[in-house]
């Protein structure tokens, strides 16, 4: 091996590792938890790396819950370094906990103001609304003689009996959407007494708020208490379904970003939450949910109704959070105790 | 030691001294290793768990309130009605498996049953499977649009009904594989003896087979107990709205993130493994050695009955068991439940759906050799030393009640503890956070408790008078171990590491709050699969890991087979 080859690998080895180092540096990962489906996944991060080629996205995905536990379970010792599609609900609860960052992303005032954390520093930013909606199994229906409900009232009818499945407002979020629409809608008096009429109807209350929806698609149960975004996935899939919107109005929360306090990346932080308020992110976010945060971006979406956004209650979410313990602490006085007897 | 060893030739009148000096010494070492297990058992552990479990005692702000949580708990009257309805579940399960799986032991162990290896491969199946496919299965089976759902009689599968089948259908192999090491080491004279004094086999049966199985009855019944009541796989997707203590600390932890509250309830089911450990000490003060060192092996006899019996027996039990796994393989091939029947494999492309793809089907096998390979060494090494060394009484029984607690903690709240724990800032581990090892340091702490009582109830057959005879040869203790006890219970420890490898690629519990994203596992992407309703996608992945798992056994048995040829020919003597 002559010397001027050995120098030649060396210089070879030398700058494959300069490369390298390089490249590091161009590229800042963030670790972003999420809540989002799965399948959309890949696609954000893509879309996003289309104009910022240098941040990689490190997902940690899962259900809304376990990602809420896992972020608060870590408090002391922050992994996260963003939030990029969480229930605001469960954003609020870290906030009261002093674990996000505030920041105004660029493009905030664009806005919806229903999708916008109204404070003076913002903490956090909305995505696209996520709302209530019931499966209703159009071939076991006919089995069963169900008419169609059209409205909440419509499900407390006789005829019901034992053929509805709900989420149990303690386990889901989507369970605890549900019943906090029907308390500010009714008010409180009459919304205890409706879910009282709806409980004689109710076959049983799972843990997950998908799982209604999923029930109802494989002829498990006849009607389930779901989410829009579910039911139409089921839908497109192949199950006799009517998605039912009913009238009086829909629940509703929304998914959203915000930036987790001792992130040691924070501009490519701040870059990112920059992004998903763009007008590219929402036309991508209106690719799955039929209202998103941008006013004026949204197109219809097969098997939502058109005027998805004027059955949205005006939800407060701010009433919700302050109230949840009690609201859950009396539906499970209600409800939970006795539903062994059934 | 070797100083002790070499002068012995020289020096054979100095024995005495010698004896006690290398004694000592070997001692020593072995205490010193048993108390670096000791804490490391501490670390994986019970400081997790305190964690947790003090969190009981606070607030949600984190400040000392005694024992408020547990008074608002008792004041909660649904709540409380799980403790009854997990310990009604418990017991009916328990009855029904220790049943079913001390036959199936003594038919694999004590008759002339054919075909004993493929009975046991089909027997472990339930336990090749995540949870989910089970549960999958037994909707398609007895749901309402179930194919069999008149078998219940007008019962909804949704509640008590469903638990206790969907926990019998996964706890039996746990008990199987402990029972079949309690028969499986016996005395052929005891038998001699018997049947010299003209016992009758039922006499024989309830004097020496029974009284011999006694430890690992009741070590199977607990684990058993214990398992269902922490489980809250099979009651959240099958038990409908029936409360039971598990599916609460989900509701707590999952539902509202009150730490507090599910810490008050895991707490409350920790009284179990207390239990355990109690019921263990006294069964343990009853139990001799079995296999002393004067034991003869023993080989069935021909019992035309009972052997004919067994068999019926094992076939319905194959069959069940087959049954419920055959449905699930349908479930994973059928386009759309109920609608449409067609079949096809597309659900097996996994990269075109998300839940991590192959990438976690990869991972999760990674993360089984480990567990598998270095759990085995550690738990059968130590579980050695709790059995067979002399003195250190304290360190001991602390270190045998501590591998008995991870089998009441349910695995959600191990791996919270864990987050608490590990991710602490203050906690020099911090750097095993999010990291692969944190995942196999979980499952083996996870699975600690039937592996260390597998490996006690092999080594309590074999008789001490092998240490003692050892000792006054003046072998290290090490070497007897090495010797005689490593191959003896041979069996024992490969069955220790197929159990944590088919564990470790089926968990989720406790693993679904310490994946990173790099580390995602197959079992997770299961179960968000089903989450995101690609249900026959989800048993597709949950079908991939039943087959990987198999050929795991399989290797095991085979590898087991050439190493036992080796080592055991005093068995088929």
């Amino acid at each position: 091996m002559t010397l001027k080859y050995l120098l030649k690998r060396v210089s070879v080895l030398a700058g494959a590792a300069l490369c390298s180092l390089a490249a590091q540096a161009a590229t800042t990962e963030l670790t972003v938890y999420t809540a989002i489906e799965a399948e959309d996944l890949k696609k954000y991060a893509a879309r996003f790396n289309e104009e910022h080629p240098d941040i990689k996205i490190n997902w940690v995905r899962d259900s809304t819950g376990i990602i809420t536990a896992k972020l608060l379970a870590e408090k002391e010792n922050p992994q996260a370094d963003v939030v990029w599609g969480l229930a605001a609900t469960s954003l609020m609860l870290l906030n009261d906990e002093g674990m996000l960052q505030s920041y105004k992303p660029k493009g905030y005032d664009a806005l919806s103001p229903k999708f916008r954390d109204n404070n003076a520093a913002p903490v956090w930013t909305g995505m696209d609304a996520w709302m209530a909606a019931v499966c209703f199994n159009t071939v076991e229906a006919e089995k069963l003689n169900l008419p169609k409900p059209t409205s909440w009232k419509d499900l407390t009818k006789p005829e019901y009996q034992g053929h509805i499945i709900m989420p149990n407002p303690n386990s889901s979020g989507t369970g605890f959407l549900d019943v906090s629409s029907w308390l500010q809608m009714f008010g409180e008096e009459r919304g205890w007494q409706y879910m009282s009429d709806l409980h004689q109807n109710i076959s049983r209350y799972t843990h997950s708020g998908s799982k209604p929806c999923k029930m109802a698609a494989a002829g498990e149960t006849p009607i389930g208490i779901s989410f829009a975004f579910r039911a139409a996935k089921s839908k497109k899939d192949g199950a006799p379904l009517d998605i039912i919107f009913p009238q009086e109005g829909l629940g509703w929360d929304m998914e959203a970003t915000a930036i987790v306090k001792g992130s040691k990346k924070m501009d490519a932080a701040q870059t990112l939450v920059d992004w998903t308020v763009s007008r590219k992110a929402n036309e991508t976010y209106n690719e799955g949910y039929a209202v998103v945060a941008m006013p004026g971006v949204a197109k219809p979406v097969q098997y939502f109704p058109e005027n998805a956004e004027a059955l949205m209650i005006d939800n407060n979410f701010t009433w919700a959070a302050a109230n949840r313990e009690r609201i859950l602490a009396e539906w499970q006085k209600r409800f939970d105790g006795k539903s062994e007897a059934k | 030691m070797s100083r002790a060893t070499m002068s012995l030739p020289a020096r054979p009148r100095v024995i005495l001294p010698s004896i006690t000096l290398r004694r000592s010494r070997d001692e020593w070492a072995l205490g010193g290793a048993m108390l670096i297990g000791l804490l490391a058992l501490l670390a994986a552990v019970a400081a997790p768990l305190y964690a947790l479990l003090s969190k009981s005692l606070q607030n949600r702000a984190g400040d000392f309130i005694g024992l408020e949580n547990f008074i608002a708990y008792a004041n909660t009257p649904s709540l409380v009605a799980s403790i009854g309805n997990s310990l009604t579940i418990a017991l009916l399960s328990t009855v029904i498996v220790i049943t079913l799986a001390f036959v199936a032991a003594y038919s694999l162990t004590r008759t002339r049953l054919p075909g004993k290896g493929a009975f046991r491969m089909a027997l472990a199946a339930p336990i090749l499977a995540p949870s989910l496919l089970p549960a999958i299965s037994l909707v398609y089976l007895f749901g309402n649009q179930g194919v069999i759902k008149t078998w219940l009689l007008g019962e909804s599968i949704y509640g008590p009904i469903g638990i206790v089948i969907g926990s019998c259908f996964w706890t039996f192999p746990h008990a199987l594989m402990i029972l079949v090491t309690a028969l499986s080491n016996t005395d052929g004279r005891l038998y001699e003896s018997a049947s010299a004094l003209g016992a009758s086999p039922i006499r024989t049966f309830f004097t020496v087979t029974l009284p011999g199985a006694k430890y690992g009855l009741i070590s199977a019944a607990f684990v058993v107990f214990t398992l269902v009541i922490t489980d809250f796989g099979v009651p959240k997707v099958i038990g409908g709205q029936y409360n039971m203590l598990a599916t609460d600390i989900y509701k707590q932890v999952i539902g509202q993130q009150n730490f507090q509250m599910g810490a008050v309830v895991s707490v409350i089911l920790l009284l179990p493994a207390i239990l355990t450990f109690l019921a263990d000490r006294w069964a343990q003060r009853r139990q001799s050695a079995a296999l002393t060192s004067k034991a003869a092996p023993w080989a069935p006899p021909c019992r035309p009955w009972a052997d004919r019996g067994c068999t019926l027996f094992m076939l319905l039990l194959t069959a069940t068991i087959l049954g419920v796994i055959a449905m699930a393989i349908y479930a994973s091939l059928v386009t759309f439940w109920p609608y449409n029947l067609s079949l096809s494999l597309k659900n097996y492309q996994f990269d075109l759906m998300d839940g991590g793809g192959w990438e976690a089907y990869w991972n999760s096998i990674r993360m089984a050799t480990y567990t598998a390979f270095f759990g085995a060494i550690f738990i059968f090494f130590n579980a050695y030393l709790v059995e067979k060394l002399q003195g250190f009484r304290p360190l001991r029984a602390l270190f045998h009640f501590i591998a008995i607690l991870p089998l009441a903690v349910p695995g959600m709240a191990l791996g919270l503890a864990y987050i608490f724990f590990f991710n602490a800032p203050s906690n020099p581990l911090n750097g095993l956070y999010a990291t692969m090892a944190i995942l196999v340091i979980c499952t083996i702490a996870h699975f600690y408790t039937v592996c260390h009582l597998t490996a006690v109830t092999a080594l309590k057959q074999i008789d001490p008078e092998f240490e003692a005879v050892s000792a006054s040869l003046k072998a290290p203790q090490l070497l007897t171990f090495w010797r005689v006890s490593l191959p003896v219970c041979l069996p024992a420890v490969l069955e220790i590491g197929g159990y944590l490898f088919v564990n470790a690629m089926t968990t989720v519990s406790a693993v679904i709050f310490l994946y990173s994203h790099n580390t995602m596992l197959a079992s997770v992407s299961v179960l968000n699969m089903d989450d995101a309703g690609d249900i026959a996608p989800a048993a597709a992945m949950a079908v991939m890991i039943m087959l990987t798992c198999l050929v795991a056994k399989l290797l095991q048995w085979l590898l087991g087979g050439l190493l036992l040829r080796r080592t055991q020919k005093w068995r088929c003597a």
